[in-house]
């Protein structure tokens, strides 16, 4: 149990963030893209993401739960390193979280206002979830190239996220803001796979570790279908983009919101081998920081209950509010 | 001047947390009073209550929502501020609040969905579980973490190996000490604030003349509600007043100003302690009542702070905000008994009432504020007591960085506090009717606001009536335009 406890647990915060990237990762790119909407459509916008954006956020609450119980020497050392990056993050969140409810509380006049400060929370957040990836994979040192290496991804991050937003409003919303959606996707794609690229190039050359682990011969070929999935993924986005909007509102919306998923899980899976066995790169491994077992058995039994049923809910409630989203009212 | 990065992040770890709490607080206690409008609108299929949920569901949706984003900031709080909290105290620390996590936060914030926006989609028996789920998630939250807080005031069931702090039985260290106490006390004080919120805003609205039969029902629930909480929360206060001293004697020598031990001692009712000179003064001092109340014997001992070998907490801020809290809360128990009252005689309260009930809107805020300085300042120098020290904890960030977050924080956390109560009020300053528009982009008529609001029968009503209907067309012009 001593060594598998601290997998189990990795996994569950590997899971957990890579449910929060892609879940609140179409809510924040919903707010990226909401200053192109018109008044009505950004009412529209927002009420697809309404119900969800509360339990979608919440799984970074659990990411950042679980390293810090079950690897408080490492949640510490991060955190702390991250204490700059992290702040706008979170102020960023703030922002976001707040303005959905006060834009149409606060009175038609701020409404306005309210939009602005959900589109500039949207983009705060999300860039700085960009620098505090790109920080972490360089190992938590603030050297030059590694600073520039964060900026890139500070600017990649968003890219994603309109992609992800753009794609769920396909499943959320018909006529003109359908169409409108499909020309936000078309646009997003290009600057997101120039990013990834970018970023699957400049990882093994700002981090050694990461090229060591990638560059043996065995490891590399057996390596190889996650780049190629994730350029298939890529691929057939941007075929199925390029269909008349008419033609697309006869496809399953889902096949293309599912594409940048993939590429998100593919991402994930590539990040997961560059750094595991490590929970910050060279410098700690994960069974080093994990805490007593004592305490990680105790919410391991916790997991097991809860875990499940969150699914389950989390499952109803998506088919609570399945189907095109029409304006939110209380009712 | 020298900036200590150690202040410095105690001042933000408390300004946030302070910030955090003002939500949750009324969140825990609207919620039952949500299910309560609920519940009596499928009893009764009065539409008044279907108007007093649909409008106070909004309020508690703007509450929950800087609730959940001031808790996110939490949640990296004690990573980037207090790095060596976890790891001193981390295998206890961290498993309940992964407790909170998996068993409050995703229950919550799943159903909230369906409670907000749901009701169209699902049955009316689906919706009232769902409030019922959201409601009892915001207690599990609280739960799990005043028992977090609870174990650091008085830990229990710990033991050491090879110097690490470990759970020896969970059950000692949920249940610990001061548990029970402090879980309801602050039950009761979600419930008291929520009272006097729900209270305050119908009697706002009533100045304005926008109340109708439904205002003056939300009213008299919130005045009954506190009228029977107060009394209780004094009683509970006292009990766990008691447990206090049995566990942590300086802070309630704090709390009371007593510096020398003695027997009999005295009740300071005001006072300025002043820790130089070691002394209380210009106290204004009722003779063995401290003793009376807090050992329930005229002749009882208390510690004195000068016994302690200097590690007892600042006197100055304990000892006021404890006045502050009693003090709220006796004015809490004279303006709900008062109210119900006039509400039994007259059925109605008066004008002075009405201004009285406004400005106490958010009076529970100042007494949980100040309640939770007592409990937290009261354990300085320590972070657990008798075993961690606060100092022991901290990150070394540079001042400058600390100095900007903190500033940053504080701007944010005052433009919302003001944009949070600007938009509770700008809600209910509309007449009912308008209140339709702000969510609902239909058409008016339809919503059952329109039908429970009764204008002929009511007085009040009536003569809002006149200047409303213009507002309403400029509301509904707005919302066409829009
Ligand atoms: C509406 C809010 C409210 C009201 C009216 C009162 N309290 Fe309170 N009090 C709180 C809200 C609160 C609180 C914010 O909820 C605290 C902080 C921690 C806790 O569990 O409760 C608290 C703490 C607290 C403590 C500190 C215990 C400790 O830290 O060890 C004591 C001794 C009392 N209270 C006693 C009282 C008494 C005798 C009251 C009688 C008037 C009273 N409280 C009214
Ligand atoms: C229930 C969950 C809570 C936990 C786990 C908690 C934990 C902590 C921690 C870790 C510290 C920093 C170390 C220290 O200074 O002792 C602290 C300090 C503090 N907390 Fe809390 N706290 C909780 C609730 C609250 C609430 C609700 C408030 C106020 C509204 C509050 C007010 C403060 C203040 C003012 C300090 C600074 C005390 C000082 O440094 O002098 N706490 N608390
Ligand atoms: C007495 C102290 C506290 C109480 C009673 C409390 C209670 C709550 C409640 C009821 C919520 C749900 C949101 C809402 O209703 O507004 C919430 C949100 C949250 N709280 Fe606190 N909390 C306290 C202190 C803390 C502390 C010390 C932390 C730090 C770990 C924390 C972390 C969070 C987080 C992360 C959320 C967001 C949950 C979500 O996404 O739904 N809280 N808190």
């Amino acid at each position: 149990m001593e060594t598998a406890l601290p997998l189990i647990f990795v996994t569950i915060m590997g899971l957990s963030l890579l449910l929060y990237v892609i879940l609140d990762g179409y809510d924040l790119g919903v707010g990226l893209l909401l200053p192109l909407g018109s008044d009505r459509e950004k009412d529209i916008m927002i009420a697809s993401i309404g119900p969800f954006w509360d339990a979608n956020e919440t799984w970074i609450v659990m990411g950042i739960g679980v390293l810090l119980i079950a690897f408080p020497s490492a949640h510490g050392i991060i955190l702390t390193k991250l204490y700059l990056p992290a702040t706008i993050m979170l102020l960023g969140l703030i922002l976001r979280g707040v303005a959905f409810d006060f834009r149409v509380k606060a009175g038609d006049s701020k409404k306005e206002m309210w939009n602005r400060i959900f589109f500039i929370g949207s983009l705060v957040a999300s860039m700085a979830q960009g620098w505090m990836l790109g920080s972490y994979i360089t190992g938590l040192n603030g050297s030059l190239t590694n600073t520039v290496f964060s900026i890139l991804i500070a600017f990649c991050l968003p890219a994603l996220y309109c992609v992800l937003g753009a794609t769920w409003l396909l499943i959320k919303t018909e006529g003109d803001l359908f169409a409108k959606a499909v020309g936000w996707a078309r646009k997003s794609v290009l600057p997101m796979a120039i990013g990834l690229f970018l970023v699957s190039i400049a990882t093994p050359l700002v981090s050694d570790v990461i090229a060591e682990r990638w560059f043996q011969l065995p490891n590399f070929i057996g390596l190889m279908p996650i780049p190629i999935a994730s350029a298939i993924a890529l691929g057939l986005l941007t075929i199925l983009l390029r269909r008349d909007v008419d033609r697309l509102r006869e496809l399953n919306p889902w096949y293309l919101f599912i594409c940048p998923v993939i590429v998100c899980l593919m991402a994930a899976l590539g990040l997961a081998y560059s750094i595991f066995p490590d929970i910050i790169i060279g410098q700690m491994t994960i069974w080093e920081s994990a805490a007593h077992t004592s305490a990680l058995m105790f919410t391991f039994y916790g997991v097991c209950i809860a875990l499940p049923c969150i699914v389950l809910y989390t499952i109803f409630i998506y088919r609570v509010f399945a189907g095109k989203a029409t304006a939110l009212s209380y009712d | 001047m020298e900036f200590d990065p150690f202040v410095l992040s105690r001042i933000q770890f408390a300004l946030n947390i302070s910030f955090h709490i003002l939500f949750p607080t009324i969140t825990i206690g609207l919620g039952y009073f949500l299910l309560f409008f609920r519940i009596r609108y499928t009893l009764t299929k009065d539409p008044h209550w279907e108007f007093i949920y649909s409008f106070w569901v909004k309020v508690f949706a703007l509450t929950f929502a800087l609730g959940v984003v001031t808790g996110i900031v939490m949640s990296f709080q004690f990573g980037t501020n207090w790095p060596g909290f976890m790891e001193e105290v981390g295998n206890i620390a961290g498993p309940l609040l992964g407790y909170e996590v998996l068993t409050a936060f995703f229950l919550e914030a799943s159903f909230l969905g369906i409670m907000l926006f749901g009701r169209q989609r699902v049955s009316n028996r689906l919706h009232l579980i769902a409030t019922s789920i959201v409601t009892i998630g915001t207690t599990l939250s609280a739960f799990w973490i005043l028992s977090l807080n609870s174990w650091m005031q008085t830990p229990t069931g710990y033991t050491y190996e090879n110097g690490v702090m470990i759970a020896e039985s969970w059950s000692a260290v949920i249940f610990n000490p001061s548990f029970p106490y402090r879980f309801a006390h602050m039950m009761v004080a979600s419930l008291l604030t929520a009272s006097f919120l729900v209270a305050g805003v119908s009697a706002w609205r009533m100045l304005k003349g926008v109340g109708g039969p439904a205002t003056m029902k939300v009213l008299r629930i919130g005045m009954i509600a506190a009228a029977i909480l107060t009394p209780t929360q004094m009683f509970i206060g006292d009990l766990h007043g008691l447990n206090t001293l049995k566990h942590q004697p300086a802070k309630v020598a704090a709390m009371e100003g007593i510096w020398e031990t003695q027997k009999g001692a005295p009740l300071t009712l005001f006072g300025f302690p002043d820790e130089e000179l070691r002394t209380t003064r210009s106290a204004i001092k009722v003779p063995k009542l401290g003793s009376l109340i807090l050992t329930h014997e005229w002749d009882g001992e208390l510690k004195g702070l000068n016994d302690f070998n200097g590690q007892h907490p600042p006197v100055a801020p304990v000892f006021w905000s404890f006045r502050i809290m009693v003090g709220v809360g006796m004015m809490m128990l004279l303006v709900s008994w008062a109210c119900c009252w006039q509400i039994w005689r007259k059925g109605s309260i008066n004008r002075f009432s009405q201004r009285v009930l406004f400005a106490m809107t958010f009076s529970g805020w100042v007494a949980v504020l100040a309640g939770w300085y007592v409990t937290e300042i009261g354990r300085q120098p320590w972070m657990v007591s008798g075993l961690v020290t606060t100092a022991e904890v901290v990150a070394d960030h540079p001042p400058g960085i600390l100095i900007t977050t903190l500033a940053a924080y504080f701007a944010m956390y005052a433009f919302l506090l003001v944009s949070y109560i600007g938009a509770v009020f700008y809600m209910s300053s509309k007449p009912a009717k308008s209140l339709i528009h702000m969510h609902n982009y239909g058409l008016p008529g339809k919503h059952p606001e329109d039908r429970a609001y009764s204008p002929i029968e009511d007085p009040v009503a009536k003569a809002a009536d006149s200047n409303r209907s213009s507002i309403n067309q400029t509301s509904i012009n707005q919302t066409a335009g829009s």
